[in-house]
């Protein structure tokens, strides 16, 4: 079957408006609302199977399916690129099954659905971002069991992740975990920010948009309202990091601000940098936004 | 210390009728179990009666004796007051949270709140009170971290002091337990019950696991230690020579009740309950 | 430059699926019908049914079409359309005990009320490759099929249901397991209905194992039944055949519809003494596995599992229901393994940033 299959053409439609039916959309939505009452803590939903595998983003597809209407305008990116391959599956689906429209440009989107990172112009009111998660418990690195990270999280039993912070540092000098770094939301749960480079935390905190996060094969949702705090765990007198990229910029548009992927060349295996955000750069590019100087300029 | 001086200092603990169930219970348990019965298990229903109608007052600077045989319920009365076992019965209240709370049936984060900064603990095996696979500063970290202390070089710094006050060499704060003694273990817990200066700790058949020259070391570390920092402690131990050396005060348990209390001394010359003087005569 | 330029990626994933199609149809063989698979693959189809999670032959030999016979990626398209499909209602509970019998066996004796019936099965077979299948025309298929429909006329055809009873019944009734527990007062757990909650109770873990993937359930009973936390198994009873599916009457209270019959495998197995607190004797304990389809291996693995899920103090991999449920879903490993073929492009230069960044502050 192909996708032109699922759209919903005159008479001959089989499958709902975004594929799934408005039953299991309004579960979803109910553990959303939940989420966004609660923020940081991971509510459990159905997560029935979609037509895209575990892992791919089911959780973030669900919670876009769940909401998403006609006048929506939908963007979609993978590591910050939209031409990704889980970017263009995930939006040929969502376009086959619903016909919104869809855009390259941030500022433009209603709803933003990324897989590990947010855009670098920073989102506002009215937006929303869902997120992808692969794995949403934080506290799975100190503890295996899912009985007692619930009851972990429920009593703010959290020195257990503090001492495996405390022995990075007695190892290495630093804190070693790059992305997904756990955070506290709302002064209260612990959270695991998708896996967001560092880089994107900031831009999590007292933000201007809601921020929805979806892991399809653990079935969970968790939220971060607008205008909440998400402070990285750090301890006080060793402040969290972001990526560093001093002294690089981007090859394509010059910015030296962005999150920088490290590429090398095909034919000569030089190394250079560009922007993860494919968007933001393409509009620098085109004279639309100016580049992005390093933040600390 | 003098027995006057004790009873003008402030409580610190305060506990009132605290009973441990294991089972449904029945009508009959009450009747049926105690010191009286010689069983805590009712032959009825089968349930456990580990603890009941146990009362004390601890006192500022205090060192309370708790000695029974085994299944006395004298390491189940230390769990409740911990947290670590939810008594069925009873209150508790302590002198540094709002005196308003009976702090058994606060909500299980607060417990822990209250237990990482007011209380610590020394279990009798040290493998129950420390985590094998981080290292010993970690260990001690934990308590800290536990209590919202987020400041490495302090948490570091605060690791290293308590470690070489409980007579551990400064190398091995980065050392794994499970590579050292079980002496060594002992101190790396008491070093962890004291990180957050609580004003109560509760040591647990400390000794039991230590051959006798060690154990006499952590005896003496415990009464130095006691005495520099003022904390009140209870001491539960089935070894009247442990008693004898710590306790103030001692209370005697057979069958989850409390069958005698008072002054170590007088308990120990001028034991009135047949149960008490048989423990007395068989360690004398 | 190497860079992943936004339209040149939409088109070579296009045709990468475009080739993908193409696999499937470039060789010379005529189109394999959706009814040869259902025949010819009856073990196959009734795997996809069962990890699939959706009782229709059709269907999921359609799926094992399309995927040219992976029967994982199978499952994965049958679940994707169940979620599409309304749920109209619940049956009632499935009686097997009035199972329309295909094969019934039991290792515990010799013999059995009503006889073991050894029904189709490949476990007295020689693992031989036949070459003469290779050779198959519809004129020998059809010769074959006459011999053997020319013995079986001489067969008895019905087997009165009620001549089996339940080898576990027998035994309960000298005391030997655990009395019946007393029927479920609450709706049973669904988890296509709401996400699984840990510890999760049995009507949810046989779900859930029934939905598994058949060599992740083997392995992780293997290795039960190999050492970690052996339980010493015996199969009570094993039995494969029909069971009528029935719906409460829509307007007559009390009454039932019948919707048809569907082929399952159900397996009992007695295991190890076990004392528990309600009751007073010892007495064997029990464990339950029962899948859509003919597939033994994956039946007797779902009991051994539920009966290792219910030890009283988990020790062994295969007795730590969140380990044994959380890891045996073939759509949900398979999907997530896969996953990592994903560009990891972000999350990776933040690994590289800190390792850079390690390595700097140790020089």
């Amino acid at each position: 079957m192909s996708l032109r299959d699922l759209l919903p053409a005159a008479g001959a439609f089989r499958y709902n408006f975004a594929f799934m039916d408005e039953g299991a959309k309004r579960e979803v939505r109910r553990a959303l609302l939940k989420a966004v009452a609660i923020p940081g803590h991971q509510v459990p939903f159905a997560s029935p199977e979609l037509p895209i595998a575990r892992g791919w983003g089911t959780g973030g597809l669900q919670v876009t399916m769940s909401l998403i209407g006609p006048d929506d305008v939908l963007k979609i990116i993978d590591q910050g690129c939209d031409g990704s391959v889980n970017a263009v599956n995930l939006r040929k689906l969502l376009v086959a099954t619903t016909g919104v429209r869809t855009t390259f440009d941030s500022r433009e989107s209603t709803l933003l659905q990324s897989r590990h990172r947010l855009p670098e112009i920073p989102m506002t009111e009215g937006q929303i971002a869902v997120l992808q998660v692969p794995l949403p418990e934080p506290l799975r690195l100190v503890e295996p069991s899912e009985v007692e990270t619930r009851r972990m999280h429920a009593e703010g039993d959290y020195a257990r992740m503090w001492v495996s912070l405390y022995e990075d540092v007695v190892q290495n000098g630093a804190i070693s975990l790059a992305a997904g770094y756990p955070c506290r939301v709302n002064g209260s749960y612990i959270m695991s920010p998708s896996p967001l480079p560092r880089w994107d935390l900031p831009m999590l905190n007292q933000a201007s948009h809601l921020t929805l996060l979806g892991a399809g094969r653990e079935k969970r949702v968790y939220a971060v309202p607008p205008h909440t705090s998400v402070r990285p765990l750090e301890f006080d007198d060793l402040p969290f990091e972001v990526e560093s990229f001093a002294g690089l910029s981007c090859a394509r548009c010059g910015s030296t601000g962005t999150f920088l992927d490290e590429i090398y060349d095909e034919r000569t295996g030089k190394p250079s940098r560009v922007c993860s955000d494919s968007g933001f750069c393409d509009l620098v590019q085109a004279g639309v936004v100016p580049a992005k100087g390093a933040p600390h300029d | 210390m003098t027995d006057s001086s004790v009873t003008e200092r402030s409580v610190v603990l305060s506990a009132r009728n605290i009973g441990k169930r294991y089972g449904l219970g029945c009508d009959a348990c009450e009747e049926e179990t105690g010191p009286d019965r010689g069983t805590n298990v009712c032959p009825r229903c089968g349930s456990i009666i580990a603890l009941r109608g146990v009362s004390f007052d601890l006192r500022e600077a205090e060192i309370l004796g708790i000695v029974g045989e085994s299944g006395s319920g004298k390491s189940t009365l230390v769990q409740c007051i911990y947290f670590d076992v939810e008594a069925t019965s009873g209150e508790l209240r302590l002198r540094d949270h709002d005196p308003n709370d009976d702090v058994l049936r606060l909500a299980r984060n607060r417990k822990r709140r209250i237990r990482a900064s007011l209380m610590g603990m020394v279990y009798q095996n040290p493998l129950r009170g420390l985590r094998v696979d981080i290292t010993s500063g970690a260990n001690v970290a934990e308590k800290l971290l536990e209590a919202e202390v987020f400041h490495f070089a302090r948490i570091r710094a605060r690791a290293g002091e308590l470690l070489a006050k409980t007579e551990i060499p400064a190398s091995y704060i980065d050392a794994l337990p499970r590579t050292l003694s079980g002496g060594m273990q002992q101190r790396i817990q008491i070093a962890k019950a004291l990180a957050n200066n609580p004003p109560l700790v509760l040591l647990d058949e400390v000794t039991s696991g230590l051959d006798v020259s060690v154990q006499a070391r952590v005896l003496d570390l415990i009464r130095e230690l006691q005495h520099e920092l003022a904390i009140s402690l209870i001491v539960v131990s089935h070894d009247m020579g442990v008693i004898r050396l710590l306790a103030d005060r001692t209370m005697v348990l057979k069958n989850g009740c409390v069958v005698e209390q008072g002054l170590t001394d007088q308990i120990l010359e001028d034991p009135q309950h047949a149960y008490t003087q048989l423990l007395v005569h068989s360690t004398l | 430059m190497g860079y992943v330029a936004v339209q040149g990626g939409i088109t070579a994933i296009e045709n990468s699926q475009k080739l993908n199609r193409y696999l499937r149809l470039r060789g010379q063989s005529a189109p394999l019908t959706v009814r040869q698979i259902m025949e010819q693959m009856a073990p196959l189809v009734d795997r996809v049914m069962s990890e699939g999670s959706l009782h229709s032959p059709f269907h999921a030999a359609l799926a094992l079409k399309q995927a040219s016979g992976d029967p994982i990626e199978a499952s994965f398209l049958l679940r994707a359309y169940r979620s599409t499909l309304r749920r109209l209602v619940d049956s009632l509970p499935v009686r097997t005990d009035q199972m329309r019998i295909l094969r019934r066996i039991s290792s515990a004796f010799k013999t059995i009320p009503g006889g073991q019936v050894l029904g189709s099965t490949s476990d007295y077979e020689q693992r031989i490759l036949d070459f003469s299948l290779a050779e198959e025309t519809a004129g020998t298929q059809c010769d074959a099929k006459r011999e053997f429909e020319s013995f079986i006329d001489g067969i008895e055809e019905s087997l009165d249901p009620d001549q089996f009873r339940k080898v576990v019944a027998m035994l309960r009734d000298q005391g030997l397991v655990a009395p019946l527990a007393p029927a479920l007062s609450a709706e049973p757990t669904d988890v296509t209905q709401e996400s699984a909650e840990f510890p999760l109770d049995r009507s949810g873990r046989l779900q859930m194992l029934a939905r598994a993937e058949t060599g992740g359930l083997l392995a992780l009973a293997y290795s039960s039944m190999r050492g970690y936390g052996s339980i010493h198994p015996t199969i009570a009873e094993l039995r494969v055949g029909y069971v009528r599916v029935q719906i409460p009457h829509p307007f007559r209270p009390g009454a039932a519809v019948s919707l048809g019959s569907l082929a399952i495998t159900e397996v009992e197995i007695v295991a190890s003494v076990r004392r528990s607190e309600q009751e007073e004797k010892p007495a064997f304990s029990l464990g339950y596995g029962a899948c859509f389809g003919h597939n033994e291996v994956k039946a007797i693995s779902i009991a051994v599992l539920d009966r290792a899920m219910k030890s009283p103090c988990p020790h062994a991999p295969a007795e730590d229901q969140e380990f044994v449920l959380l890891h045996t879903d073939g759509i949900e490993s398979s999907g997530f393994c896969s996953h990592f073929k994903l560009p990891h492009y972000v999350t990776f230069q933040s690994d590289l940033d800190r390792l850079r960044n390690l390595q700097g502050s140790e020089e």
